[in-house]
C-alpha cells in the first residue's frame, strides 16, 4: 500500500444522484434566466431576435425546473439532505445576525442561510411556473390575473436574478464548496470550519469505503487553488 | 451534548415555501393595482433618471425590443423600395423619396402592445396606407391587404375596409426622426387603432389579396383584428 504522506482527509458531502440533480437544475434554471434576459432587455433583444423560438426554450425551461427534484426523490442520501434543509433546529439561531458581523456560528450539513435559499429560491421558481402557466395559455384567465400574473413574473425575475448572482458569487468564493458538488467530496478540515456539527457525524470509515475517489479530488481542488 | 445538529427542528423551509406561495397568490390578483402605483411611481422617478435605467424596470415606460428574425434586418434609405402589388389596376415600386413626395400624415397617440406595456404619446408620420392603395387602384373582389416584411419572416394582414382607415400610416418617422432600423426602418407600418403586433416592422410589400391571410403571430394566438381593448381578451383605453 502506498499512501502519500498526510494527504487532505476527505469526507463525502454529496452522491452522484445530488450533484446530477443539481447540474441539471442549475442547467435549466441558466437557460431560463439567459432567455428572460434576451427576451426582456432590448440592448440583448435586438441582438438575437428569434422571439418566438426564445419563448418557446424559456417556457420549456421553466416548467422543466422541477423534474431533477422530483426525479431525485428516489435518492435516500438526497431525501435526507432535503430534511436537513427544511429543519432550522436551535444551532441556526443567530447564524444570520453572527454571519453579518463577521463571526463564525457552527451549522450542520448546511448553513442556516444555505436553508433559506433552498427555501426562497424553491417557493419563489413554483411562483414564477404558476404566473409563467397563466401566461401561456392566456385564454384560460381574465385579464386581471394576465395582468396580475405578468407583473408578479417580471418583479420576481429580477429577486431570482439576484439570488442566483448571489448563490454563484458565493460559490466563486468557496473552491472547497465546489469541489463538493464536482467531486461529491470536501476536506475534512474544510467541514470542520463551516459544518461543524456535520462533520463529527462522519466517520472515518465512510472515507474507507471510497478509497478511489480522494485521489482525483484532492488534485482537483489543488487545480481550483491555482487558478 | 448530543444534540442531533441535522435534520430535526423545526420546518421553517417549508413555512418558508408556502409563504411565498401564498405571497404570489395574493400578489397575482391585485398585481394590476400594484402595477398602476409602481408604473406611477417609475414614471416620477425615470423622468429624472438621466441614466435611463429604470427604464429597463417592469412597467418603466420604454418600448421593448421584439423580433421574429434572427438579427435586426438593415437596408439604407437608398437601397429601400416598397412594392404595391396583387389585385391592384397599377403595381408599383416606390423608394424612400418618391414615399416622403406624397401627402404626409402625422400622428400622435399612445402605442398599446398586447403584452401589456404602452409607450404614451409617439409621433409617428409617413403616407396613409389608404392613398398608397388609391394610387394603385384595387381592383373589383379584393377584400384584404397582406404586408410583407424585408426580414423575410413576418407578415402581417389588414382588411381592406381597416386599410383604408386614416390612422393606418406606412410610416417613415417615429417620434419626428427617421425610424431606425431596431424600431423597423427605413419605413413600417404604423396601425394606430390597433395593438402594436400589427405594426409589422421592415415593411417591403404591400399586396392586395381576395381573403384575409394571417399574419405571423395570428396562428400563434393572437387575434386578426387587433383594435386596442376590443381583442386579445384585453380592456385596454383605445388608441384609436
Amino acid at each position: 500500500m502506498t499512501q502519500p504522506a498526510e494527504p487532505p482527509e476527505l469526507i463525502r458531502r454529496f452522491t452522484a444522484a445530488e450533484r446530477w440533480i443539481h447540474r441539471t437544475t442549475a442547467a435549466l434554471m441558466g437557460t431560463a434566466l439567459v432567455t428572460a434576459a434576451f427576451l426582456y432587455l432590448p440592448a440583448l433583444a435586438e441582438l438575437v431576435g428569434r422571439r418566438s423560438l426564445l419563448v418557446t426554450v424559456h417556457e420549456w425551461a421553466g416548467v422543466t425546473m422541477p423534474v431533477p427534484l422530483l426525479a431525485g426523490l428516489v435518492s435516500q442520501a438526497f431525501r435526507a439532505d432535503l430534511v436537513r434543509l427544511n429543519r432550522f433546529g436551535p444551532h441556526d439561531r443567530g447564524w444570520i445576525r453572527a454571519t453579518l458581523r463577521g463571526r463564525s456560528h457552527p451549522s450542520g450539513k448546511f448553513n442556516a442561510g444555505q436553508k433559506l435559499y433552498a427555501a426562497v429560491i424553491s417557493g419563489a421558481a413554483l411562483v414564477m411556473i404558476g404566473t409563467g402557466l397563466i401566461m401561456w395559455f392566456p385564454r384560460l384567465t381574465p385579464l386581471f390575473l394576465r395582468t396580475g400574473a405578468t407583473f408578479v413574473h417580471d418583479w420576481l425575475a429580477l429577486l431570482i436574478g439576484a439570488l442566483v448572482g448571489g448563490h454563484i458569487w458565493m460559490a466563486s468564493r468557496y473552491p472547497e464548496a465546489r469541489s463538493g458538488l464536482r467531486t461529491g467530496f470536501v476536506p475534512r478540515s474544510w467541514a470542520r470550519r463551516h459544518h461543524p456539527l456535520w462533520e463529527r457525524d462522519q466517520s472515518a470509515d465512510q472515507q474507507a469505503v471510497t478509497a478511489s475517489a480522494p485521489v482525483r479530488s484532492s488534485a482537483e481542488s489543488e487545480t481550483d487553488a491555482l487558478s | 451534548m448530543t444534540e442531533n445538529a441535522d435534520g430535526e427542528g423545526r420546518p421553517v423551509g417549508r413555512r418558508v415555501i408556502l409563504g411565498i406561495l401564498g405571497l404570489g397568490a395574493v400578489a397575482v390578483p391585485v398585481g394590476a393595482r400594484l402595477q398602476d402605483a409602481t408604473d406611477g411611481l417609475l414614471a416620477t422617478v425615470s423622468s429624472k433618471d438621466p441614466t435611463g435605467l429604470t427604464g429597463l424596470l417592469p412597467g418603466g415606460g420604454g418600448f421593448r425590443f421584439y423580433s421574429v428574425a434572427d438579427s435586426i434586418p438593415h437596408r439604407s434609405p437608398a437601397d429601400y423600395r416598397l412594392t404595391v402589388n396583387g389585385l391592384v389596376d397599377r403595381p408599383a415600386t416606390y423608394t424612400l423619396e418618391q414615399l416622403k413626395a406624397m401627402p404626409r400624415t402625422r400622428l400622435v397617440r399612445d402605442v398599446q402592445c398586447v403584452t401589456g406595456w404602452r409607450v404614451p404619446q409617439t409621433p409617428f408620420a409617413g403616407v396613409r396606407l389608404s392613398h398608397l392603395l388609391e394610387t394603385a387602384g384595387v381592383k373589383q373582389g379584393a377584400k384584404a391587404v397582406h404586408f410583407t416584411c424585408f426580414d423575410g419572416v413576418y407578415t402581417e394582414s389588414l382588411t381592406l375596409d381597416q386599410a383604408g382607415r386614416p390612422d393606418m400610416l406606412v410610416a417613415y418617422e417615429m417620434r419626428d426622426k427617421p425610424v431606425t432600423a431596431a424600431h423597423g426602418g427605413p419605413v413600417r407600418l404604423y396601425a394606430a387603432p390597433m395593438y402594436f403586433y400589427k405594426s409589422a416592422k421592415w415593411l417591403s410589400e404591400i399586396t392586395v389579396t381576395d381573403r384575409v391571410i394571417p399574419g405571423y403571430w395570428e396562428p400563434r394566438g393572437y387575434d386578426i383584428d387587433a383594435w386596442v381593448g376590443k381583442s386579445n381578451g384585453r380592456d385596454d383605453d383605445s388608441t384609436g
